[in-house]
């Protein structure tokens, strides 16, 4: 194994404050105190780990309506997060924009998206930014199955192949689009088979393997970074809630959905780590702690947190 | 001043703002050797090179999507979409993407990006290559609409929105290219949101947009000569939109009528009116009238075509009959 203990605890603790947020995010959203709807990643934390890891501070990251696990492997913090979540003044989007559009610009975090594909164009225009300012960044392009199936990511890979563009797309497959499984949603075997037609590399990962995810990342920035164009990874991974906060899953049994949490992620990679002693169960306890410290430090902030001010209706409207 | 066509003042606006500022490039179908479909862009890749100039496929959501990306990330693209028509196909992006990422992300993210198209009848195109769908665009918060009408306008407009901070919808129109109007040696900024009182008069208001402003200042011409004196208002900018402008030319001639290409339903001389009705009810002498196109898909054929155009003689009639 090439990964420092560091990078290999970093992406520990990283899915274990994944997962300890969406279940925070959850009991607010039971409690009353989040609002419309949330999109859990419970189930998918190797994914953004993974990939995230293999990027660097300027680089740049398309996420997701179900993208608090990519934006907080991107670094962003779960103060602000929930803060937003909650809709207060202090939130990353000052309340505007809520779970489904966590934004950090200037971190590199170009926007959770409401539009299913709806940031897959966006990521194809921030590769063309980097490559016409001479940046040495890349930006990796998250969307599901369900997005795959879109016309802008036609539009927006084929573009970047073309003009080879510093861009990674990173299908996050869960199964199901909504309701819709991908068996019945894609024709071909795998959604990666898509680029042949591209004409960029295609790569099936195992999605709940953190390191498989990151070493396959890692290789397309690599190659992005080369100036050799955009690569398509598809992750194969399972969401373990619902589409959303009340989704009542009719769609899907609970055998398969216990066969996929028998695969979670988390307990898989700290095996790994407790196998080959970078690990111990008092260092692990630790990490958890440390990671639950900082989620409810955030609760607190977000909840004691004000509301936004209601003449900031009318503002942010135009520049 | 010299004497240019409508077609060479965005040319020139083009070109003035990517020497001015490297971060503006150019992306659009047939931008690149062809020059446009309409001829605007032709001799810019020889300038600037394939990097900004860059020559897409078919494929309007990626422009659109692209071009907002790019923007987020410190560009100033200037994106083109060869008929508005085909914008239906970037709707999203422009939509939801480019009008709310900045409300959406609390103030932190500026899209500096600008959106040229062309709509208009007058070809024989029928009705997927002629419409006038600016009034969609005027719904959406967090978008500029800007549709000019002369040489001078168009290239001090465009220059205006290529430095602006927000997305705008730049829209040309296919028949006003070829026309030609006075535009000054020196650099100058037209601003946006910003009418401009095209003739003066004292008996009546004619607001009119794009090609219909030409059509607009025959037909004054024309009521001269029968001793009406019609004040012809272009108002520019559609979003934001001059209504003071178009308040003071009211109150002025106590008379309105609003003409524009679109078709008359919830077109833009609809949200005209209803300021106007509201903010300068007592000014007004008469009823507002509209002359628009009917409210119909735009016909192939030329004489059901220039059935659907308004009319000068349309425009004529309607203000007498409010003037009676």
């Amino acid at each position: 194994m090439s990964l420092d203990t560091n990078k290999l605890l970093w992406m520990y603790k990283t899915m274990l404050t994944i997962r300890g947020f969406e279940e925070k995010a959850f009991d607010l959203f039971k409690r009353g105190l989040v609002r419309g709807s949330i999109h859990f990643y419970i189930g998918e934390e190797a994914m953004a780990t993974g990939s995230c890891g293999a990027i660097q501070p300027g680089d740049a990251i398309t996420a997701t309506h179900r993208g608090h696990g990519q934006c907080i492997a991107k670094g962003a913090k779960v103060d602000l997060m929930l803060a937003e979540l909650l809709g207060k003044a202090t939130g990353y989007c000052k309340g505007k924009g809520g779970s489904m559009h966590i934004a950090d610009v200037d971190a590199g975090i170009l926007g959770a998206n409401g539009i299913v594909g709806g940031g897959i164009p966006l990521a194809a225009g921030a590769g063309l930014a980097f490559k016409l300012q001479k940046a040495p960044n890349v930006v990796l392009c998250f969307f599901g199955d369900g997005a795959s199936n879109q016309g802008g990511l036609l539009e927006s890979a084929n573009l970047a192949s073309i003009w080879k563009l510093p861009v990674v797309y990173i299908c996050e497959n869960n199964y199901y689009g909504l309701s819709m499984c991908v068996l019945d949603s894609v024709a071909c075997p795998n959604i990666a088979d898509r680029a042949v037609a591209f004409g960029m590399p295609g790569v099936v990962v195992d999605g709940n393997d953190v390191l498989a995810v990151y070493e396959t990342v890692s290789a397309a920035v690599a190659r992005a970074r080369a100036g050799e164009g955009p690569t398509f990874i598809e992750g194969k991974t399972y969401r373990w809630m619902g589409h959303f906060s009340g989704d009542a899953e009719v769609y899907r049994t609970k055998e398969e959905k216990e066969e996929w949490m028998r695969k979670d992620p988390i307990a898989r990679f700290e095996k790994i780590l407790l196998d080959r002693n970078l690990l111990d169960s008092a260092k692990a306890q630790a990490l958890r702690q440390e990671a639950e410290r900082q989620l409810e430090a955030a609760e607190k902030f977000a909840i004691e947190s004000p509301d936004p001010a209601l003449d900031t209706l009318l503002t942010d409207i135009y520049a | 001043m010299a004497i240019i066509t409508y077609r060479e003042a965005v040319r020139e606006a083009l070109r003035e703002e990517m020497r001015r500022d490297e971060r503006v490039f150019m992306l659009g179908e047939d931008i690149g050797i062809y020059g446009g479909a309409f001829g605007v862009t032709t001799g810019m890749l020889e300038e600037f090179g394939p990097e900004r100039i860059r020559n897409t496929p078919i494929s309007e959501a990626a422009i659109a999507g692209v071009a907002v990306g790019a923007a987020a990330m410190g560009m100033r693209p200037v994106a083109e979409v060869m008929y508005i028509d085909f914008i239906t196909l970037s709707m999203d992006q422009l939509v939801n993407q480019a009008a709310k990422i900045r409300y959406m992300f609390g103030g932190k993210a500026k899209i500096p990006m600008v959106m040229r198209t062309q709509g208009g009848a007058g070809r024989c195109n029928a009705g997927q290559h002629s419409q006038s769908l600016e009034a969609w665009f005027v719904h959406i918060p967090g978008l500029y609409v800007i549709q000019p009408s002369t040489p001078y306008d168009v290239k001090g407009l465009l220059k205006s929105a290529i430095r602006d901070d927000n997305p705008v919808i730049f829209i040309e129109h296919k028949m006003i290219y070829a026309t030609k109007g006075e535009v000054p040696e020196k650099e100058y900024l037209v601003p946006i949101g910003v009418a401009d009182v095209k003739r003066e008069g004292k008996d009546v208001t004619i607001v009119a947009t794009s090609m219909m402003l030409l059509m607009a200042l025959e037909a004054a011409t024309e009521l001269a000569k029968e001793g009406i004196e019609a004040e012809v208002v272009d108002p520019c900018t559609l979003n934001p939109l001059d209504i003071d402008t178009i308040l003071n030319s009211v109150k002025k001639t106590s008379h309105l009528v609003i003409c524009h290409e679109a078709n008359e339903r919830c077109g833009v001389g609809a949200e005209i009116a209803a300021q106007v009705a509201d903010k300068g009810f007592d000014y007004l002498d008469a009823p507002i009238k509209r002359v628009c196109a009917p409210n119909s898909v735009i016909p192939y054929n030329q004489h059901l075509e220039r059935a659907f155009i308004p009319s000068k003689e349309r425009l004529m009639e309607a203000v007498k009959e409010i003037l009676e």
